[in-house]
């Protein structure tokens, strides 16, 4: 026997006042798709389980005065093909449309990967690199907090879903010109957990010499999805040159943490695969041609698959 | 304690209300309490996609479906594919390319397919690979089942 009790809330106010009838043993539920695995598995416990996804005002993509909002019902399909977020955050469409399966992303929502908290979250990366925050509210209270202060350990979110409600993501339209991207490394390209992701955001300057602004994050190699600062703040001292992007992406294998995994690699594998990633996308979002072999990353015969 | 729930729905266009407890997933209501067994119950984690459903216009897994949440949707099952003795073309093209080896797989990807043909009529090679990126086959059968689609799509045309 699981939950006991199933509502659709239809406002935040009444999905709040539901959580505090419920004294914690209610919980809020979104798409579900990790919620169910873990009530099943009992491995999360919930009496009364409150159905967000039906709230017209969680439901909405939108931007004003210069943030994009993202409604907590709104699922990684309707992230990855909203018109809004592909001109101003490609960054964040390309990871959604990574999430899980076709099916998964109908059901799950982008708020739902935050809150999950694990630090390989192909929708959570991007949102890192975004500098995104979320809006959680309880009764009486609301508070904005910073993505990487949304995670207690992996698995654990800041947001207590007994009795709070995170009711939407927003984030800054980043000014870079498009040069963002997201890389993502896995078994097979469906249905399989990252081996690696990570998420770049670049403002150089109108020349094109220098970085003014970098914002990488990478997962799964920390706790939670991992801010490179020391990769950041290299690219923000010098002068942009093919050497720079080589250093920049050893920087990035260097501060990250991947752990050997059974099921995602070794971990001298994986500070590779940062290494090669990194500087591909380097080189991509500043127009660099690729380097020769020998210069950057060995290149298997038949090219690199991505 | 348990309540029973009453939960008002359209299967395959007909309208339907279900007693059922508040903890079962609509995998196993539309198994076990409405009798629909084309549905396939698999891995039950959301891995396999055996039990792909089209719940309002998209393929969902009924199997991390809670039952309450469909209350009030609109669900299409593979037994609602067939109209008045006729196979769906679908479900057609799969017999005739020799897509279905065990079959375990072809309910899910059948719909799949269709969810994605419902709003694309003549997709593309890798629209049509990708929409049935999350159903797996261990008959190894994915090439056929794509022709199969493809077979589907020609009378879109």
């Amino acid at each position: 026997m699981n939950w006991t009790t199933y509502h659709k809330a239809s406002s935040v106010a009444e999905a709040l006042s539901l959580l505090e009838r419920s004294a914690g043993r209610g919980r809020v539920i979104a798409g579900g798709t990790d919620l169910v695995i873990q009530l099943h598995r009992r491995t999360l416990n919930a009496e009364v389980l409150v159905d967000i996804t039906g709230i017209d005002d969680l439901r909405r993509i939108e931007s004003h005065e210069g943030w994009i909002l993202i409604g907590a019902a709104v699922t990684h399909t309707e992230v990855a093909a909203s018109p809004l977020i592909r001109r101003h955050a490609r960054v964040l469409s390309d990871g959604c449309a990574r999430v899980g399966s076709l099916q998964i992303r109908n059901m799950a929502t982008l708020m739902g990967n935050v809150i999950n908290a694990q630090p390989a979250a192909d929708g959570a990366v991007p949102l890192t690199a975004l500098e995104a925050e979320i809006r959680v509210v309880s009764r009486g209270a609301e508070r904005w907090i910073p993505m990487e202060e949304a995670y207690l350990g992996v698995g654990r979110s800041a947001v207590d879903a007994t009795g709070e409600l995170a009711a939407q993501i927003r984030f800054r339209i980043p000014d870079n010109d498009g040069r963002a991207g997201f890389f993502r490394v896995s078994r097979r390209k469906a249905l399989a957990l990252p081996v690696l992701n990570g998420a770049v955001l670049l403002r150089p300057d109108a020349a094109l010499t220098r970085i003014e602004k970098a914002r990488i994050a990478l997962g799964p190699v920390a706790a939670k999805p991992f801010r490179a600062r020391g990769t950041e703040s290299y690219l923000e001292s010098g002068p942009i040159s093919p050497d720079a992007i080589h250093e920049a992406a050893r920087i990035a294998a260097e501060e990250a943490n991947p752990r050997t995994s059974r099921i995602r690699g070794g971990e001298r594998y994986r500070r590779e695969m940062i290494r090669l990633q990194m500087t591909r996308l380097l080189q991509d979002l500043l127009a660099f041609p690729q380097a020769p072999a020998g210069m950057g990353a060995p290149t298997p015969p038949g090219g690199a698959s991505r | 304690m348990t309540h029973d729930h009453t939960i008002r729905m359209k299967v395959n266009g007909t309208p339907l209300e279900v007693r059922t407890r508040p903890d079962r997933t609509l995998l196993d209501l539309l198994r076990e309490e409405i009798g629909l067994t084309g549905t396939k119950k698999g891995c039950e984690e959301g891995e396999c996609g055996a039990c792909t459903v089209i719940m309002d216009g998209r393929a969902v897994l009924a199997c991390l479906t809670p039952a309450l949440k469909a209350d009030g949707a609109e669900i299409t099952t593979i037994e609602g594919l067939e109209q008045d003795g006729e196979l769906h073309p679908l479900q057609k093209a799969f017999l005739d390319e020799g897509a279905v080896q065990c079959g375990y797989c072809t309910p899910g990807m059948i719909l799949s397919a269709k969810a994605l043909l419902d709003v694309n009529p003549v997709p593309t090679a890798d629209q049509i690979k990708e929409s049935i990126s999350g159903n797996l086959c261990r008959c190894t059968g994915y090439t056929k089942i794509v022709r199969a689609i493809q077979r589907a799509v020609e009378g879109n045309r």
